[in-house]
């Protein structure tokens, strides 16, 4: 596979550690009321479609950036790939 | 004795000024270059080459190509061997050595020849069916006497002494395949420009061009594609890469590709090289493989696909027979007959499916609408039963049987990402989907277009098409070269009915109609059912030769058409691929990179022996003269930390330089305690937890500045710590101002531990620099410089539970800074450890490492339930309150032996007294175990439930690995200086 850094252009998906869903950027807080049903369904209750899916990759043997993969289930084939840092910024994740 | 080759004919494309001798089967025989091992052997009138797979028929060559299913042979090579080889697929070298296979004690009297008797009982399923009983036999009697009757070759279990590489390419266009089609499509890329690679199987590039005898714009095929060669040879950006098999499509336009060395290359060149093709855009230009009819006794030395007779005779002028019949359901089967004539074979008879078959003037008589329904001959096919149109049967003595059944385009790697083929009935053949494979276009044969005009014109089309897919300019046109455009005429005919006898669909796994029909006959009705029960299309050759005609007869079977019935899944690889090429160097000591600490250099010097600890080479422990047992160094190094100094170097362990104004805070959500109260120019033990409360890692941050930490992990966790604390700085608090960066390798780090290492220190670290318990108590950290103005960090912290300290120079200086603390400390007692007395040092201690963070523990666990602060969110501090895993109420406890000396077997079962050892029992288990020259006792530190009230009780550490049953009692972890004395004086 090959994965489009925004950053530094198309890489071969072995420089990459896959993580999974990318709903693991929306943590719950913590010290909010019902946090433990909040990070059951966070770590526990994932989809797992037959199409496009957005996961986590991690570029371990390069610039250590982690990005966000929209990618189709079915033919692998790669439709976005966006820093997953601007992707946690967007979603309003700040400190 | 050398024998003459009396079936070599005149002509052909082999070198006849060289004579090369080789062995077959212990017999000495002699052929060309040029030729391969199978068109040496028929050359030399060998028919028999090997015994089938189940039933030890004898069989011979039925293909002159990759796809061939009998011919495996087992080749010798520099003193090793290689089994289930394609005779049609290497290379006649000079003193060449092949063995027949699956043949006891000869090839020509195979004791298991039984089995073929015994057929009735062999169908398919046989194994599910006759060895049910007694259930214990099948594992020590049935598989083992199956697997020595029923095989393929054996394997050579001595170190293969080989070379094989790994290499990557990359290119605008992959040219699979270098036919007629390939050449073309190739021309035109590389004319444009763009950077082409042309890979073909063969040894020489032209595809069936060097196996046909029509002309190209007035000249031999075969010299149109030397032109052809010599012209891409010339282009800059073309690669071409004979005897290089693309073995299969991986995503976004990877491929796989073994090539295999020349015969000719370097000793010390890779005997064959694994490629990933990364390409931009791929023409498949493949071809097609020629199918056998099903009919009763096809499977008999001499019989064999009419495309690859006429190769044998037109390339390598060699001669199957020279006297031969053709039986054919499509026009092509003439052209064989054709060439055959033209050869001098005397062609007795053109035995045609169809009743409106054409008249075959090179033939002796043309017989339409008949079928052959029977052969005969012992080892070699000496004659065939003819059942002509009116039913009539008629005997004809031939030595070779030319059989076509029509052609498959071989459209493997348009099929590998799922796309099921598609059926045209009017070459009757399954041909690729276009668009299955993105970027790849097929053209010619594979496409299904199987005239060379058809083939040129489509490989320049295809070429074009993928050009300008790349934004790449094509050029004018170039007028294409002319030549035979002869149509497709082909009546599907895949097997002969109403005739006594097996008919083979599947030479190599031995699979008839009958068996097909069976399993019809029994429910398996899906394609991919009735490959896996009658085992039809496995193995080597994937069923290159039998698929089709399989799908055929059960389409025939169930009713349904062909396209309904659809083809099994295809998948990677192509033809089959060598383990060692996969992994190319990485074998031995090149498995993976070896990464050497800072004081390798030092540690070798003083023949320390090493351990492996991940990539790392780690000093296990430093054997001195008289010391004949590791124990013996172990000890005395522990002792000697104990009782004076010891140094280590502990490099390995990840550092993690963490700076930014928002350092402190994000630690605190990273450790599961508080990391913003600690002060700078101080050093926190420092838990880390996973997001589902079970502990990741520990290690230890050392605040250097207001806005800068230095955080240590596990040398096993160092990757993942980093990966786990990047995350949340991108992925969950993007806003807060910290960077990270890895510096482990930046810093050699030196243990210095025990009651001296103060005494030690002074004298490395410069006078300035306050060692005293008040300026630089435990805990402390802080810049020094050290013997005399070098710039490192002094951290007090201790694994051992010494008096210790942790010394930072920069990498280079490792080694120069562990002699200078031997040699200012030799009156001292300085003695260098290594990872096993770390070990014992810190089990006495009672400290967790990786055994204890197994990824199953929790804080509470460990002991340290209280270090989980509920005032702060941090990473696992949520679900590591929940229900059942805050319940746990395993701890961790140290161990001693009831007798004072049994060692406790790691990783061994805590049960009662008098328990049974079963599951249900287990109270616990051993983590670490050692031998503790401080009690002078076997120590070990394990998890007990309820281990507060179990203090003192009495267990038993069960090991039903080893059998060992010890009695154990429960004590406190910490073996060594409970209350922390030591450490802090």
């Amino acid at each position: 596979m090959i994965i489009d850094h925004p950053l530094l252009g198309p890489r071969d998906a072995r420089e990459f550690t896959y993580l999974g869903d990318a709903a693991l950027i929306d943590r719950p807080d913590g010290l909010a009321a019902g946090a433990e049903d909040a990070f059951y369904d966070y770590l526990y209750l994932r989809d797992n479609p037959a199409g496009l899916h957005r996961e986590l990759w991690y570029h371990e043997q390069g610039d250590r950036s982690w990005l966000v993969v929209t990618r189709d289930t079915r033919s692998h084939e790669i439709t976005q790939v966006e820093l997953a840092r601007d992707v946690a910024l967007a979603l309003g994740r700040g400190a | 004795m050398t024998v003459a080759q009396p079936n070599r004919l005149a002509g052909g494309r082999i070198d006849r000024a060289r004579t090369l001798s080789f062995r077959f089967d212990g017999r000495r025989y002699t052929g060309h270059p040029g030729d391969t091992l199978a068109s040496a052997l028929v050359a030399n009138d060998v028919a028999l080459l090997g015994r089938s797979f189940k039933y030890h028929r004898p069989r011979g060559l039925i293909s002159a190509g990759s796809e061939e299913p009998n011919a495996l042979v087992t080749l010798a090579h520099g003193g090793a061997h290689t089994p289930n080889t394609r005779a049609t697929m290497v290379e006649l070298v000079d003193g060449l050595v092949a063995a027949p296979q699956n043949a006891w004690p000869s090839l020509r009297f195979d004791t298991l020849a039984v089995n073929d008797l015994a057929a009735p009982l062999l169908t398919a399923g046989f194994y599910y069916k006759t060895f049910m009983w007694p259930r214990g036999f099948w594992e020590r009697v049935y598989e083992p006497a199956i697997r020595r009757a029923a095989g393929l070759g054996r394997l050579d279990t001595a170190p293969d002494p080989d070379s094989y590489d790994r290499g990557f390419l990359h290119c605008d266009l992959l040219v699979v395949g270098a036919g007629p089609a390939g050449l073309m499509a190739a021309l035109t890329a590389g004319r444009a420009g763009a950077r082409v690679i042309l890979a073909d199987e063969d040894t020489v590039a032209g595809g069936r061009l060097n196996a046909e005898t029509h002309a190209i714009d007035d000249a031999p095929g075969a010299d149109w594609a030397a032109a052809a060669r010599a012209e891409l040879a010339a282009l800059p950006s073309v690669r071409v890469m004979p005897r290089t098999t693309v073995f299969g499509v991986f995503d976004h336009g990877t491929y796989g590709a073994l090539e295999r060395a020349a015969p000719d290359a370097p000793s010390h060149a890779p005997r064959e090289t694994f490629w990933r093709i990364f390409a931009r855009a791929c023409t498949l230009c493949a071809g097609a493989t020629e199918r056998p009819i099903a009919f009763p006794g096809n499977d008999r030395p001499g019989i064999l696909l009419a495309g690859a007779a006429r190769a044998f005779v037109n390339r390598w002028a060699a001669a199957p027979a020279r006297r031969a019949a053709v039986f054919t359901n499509n026009d092509d089967g003439h052209r064989s007959a054709a060439d055959l004539a033209a050869a001098g074979i005397e062609v007795v008879a053109l035995i045609d499916t169809r009743a409106d078959a054409p008249d075959c003037p090179f033939a002796a008589e043309t017989l339409r609408g008949a079928q052959v329904i029977g052969t005969s001959g012992r080892r070699r096919l000496t004659a065939i039963t003819v059942r002509a149109a009116g039913g009539a049967l008629r005997r004809i003595a031939c030595g070779a049987l030319a059989v076509s059944g029509g052609w498959n385009p071989n459209l493997h790697l348009a099929a590998q990402h799922r796309a099921r083929p598609a059926w045209d009935d009017a070459i009757a053949a399954f041909v690729p989907v276009p668009g299955a494979v993105p970027g790849q276009r097929a053209a010619g044969a594979a496409a299904g277009v199987f005239s060379t005009a058809g083939a040129l014109a489509g490989g320049a089309a295809a070429a074009r098409a993928a050009l300008e897919d790349l934004g790449l300019s094509a050029g004018a046109p170039a007028p294409l070269p002319r030549t035979e455009d002869a149509p497709v005429r082909v009546t599907a005919f895949w097997h002969v009915t109403g005739a006594p006898g097996r008919a083979w669909l599947d030479f190599q796994n031995d699979v008839t109609v009958k068996d097909v029909a069976l399993a019809q006959a029994e429910g398996f009705r899906s394609v991919e059912h009735v490959k896996r029960y009658t085992t039809l299309g496995m193995a080597t050759d994937q069923g290159r030769t039998a698929s089709t005609a399989a799908i055929g007869v059960m389409a025939a079977l169930s009713g349904q058409g062909i396209a309904e019935t659809g083809t099994t899944m295809v998948r990677p690889p192509y033809t089959p691929v060598s383990l060692g090429a996969l992994a190319g160097r990485a074998r031995g000591p090149r498995f993976r990179p070896v990464r050497r600490t800072p004081t390798h250099v030092f540690a070798e010097a003083r023949g320390a022996v090493f351990t492996e600890a991940g990539q790392w080479l780690r000093a296990q422990y430093y054997p001195r003269p008289g010391e004949t047992h590791w124990r013996e160094s172990v000890d005395r190094e522990v002792r000697a930390v104990r009782g004076a100094v010891g140094v280590c170097d502990v490099t390995t362990l990840g550092k993690i330089d963490v700076q930014g104004a928002d350092a402190a805070a994000f630690l605190d959500r990273i450790y599961c305690n508080r990391m913003a109260t600690l002060p700078i120019g101080r050093v926190r033990y420092g838990l880390m937890l996973r997001e589902d409360g079970i502990v990741m890692d520990d290690g230890t941050a050392a605040r250097l500045g207001p806005d800068h930490f230095i955080v240590t992990t596990t040398t096993a966790n160092a990757g993942a710590v980093t990966r786990h604390m990047e995350f949340a700085r991108q992925c969950l608090w993007p806003g807060m101002d910290v960077q990270l960066v890895s510096v482990t390798d930046a810093w050699a780090q030196i243990a210095v531990a025990g009651p001296n290492a103060r005494r030690l220190l002074r004298r490395i670290v410069d006078p300035p620099h306050d060692l005293s318990n008040q300026t630089f108590p435990f805990m402390a950290c802080g810049a020094v410089t050290v013997c005399g103005g070098l710039g490192g960090r002094l951290f007090r912290i201790s694994f051992s539970g010494e008096l210790a300290y942790e010394l930072a120079v920069p990498a280079r200086y490792g080694n120069a800074l562990m002699d200078e603390l031997l040699d200012r400390g030799a009156d001292l007692g300085a003695t260098p450890y290594g990872t096993e007395a770390l070990g014992v040092l810190r089990i006495e201690k009672g400290h967790a490492a990786g055994n204890e963070l197994n990824g199953r523990t929790t804080a509470a666990m460990l002991g340290l339930g209280r270090m989980v602060s509920g005032e702060k969110d941090s990473i696992g501090a949520v679900l590591s309150r929940r229900e059942g895993l805050a319940g746990d109420d395993r701890r961790l406890a140290g161990f001693v032996p009831l007798d004072g000396t049994s060692a406790i077997p790691g990783g061994a079962h805590l049960l009662r007294p008098g328990a049974r050892a079963e599951a249900a029992n287990v109270l616990g288990w051993i983590s670490s175990a050692a031998f503790s020259p401080t009690l002078e006792s076997p120590i070990a530190l394990g998890f007990v439930a309820l281990a507060g009230a179990r203090m003192g009780a009495t267990l038993r550490a069960v090991s039903p690995v080893d059998g060992r049953d010890i009695p154990v009692r429960a004590v406190s972890p910490h073996f060594v200086d409970p209350d922390g004395g030591r450490l802090r004086g």
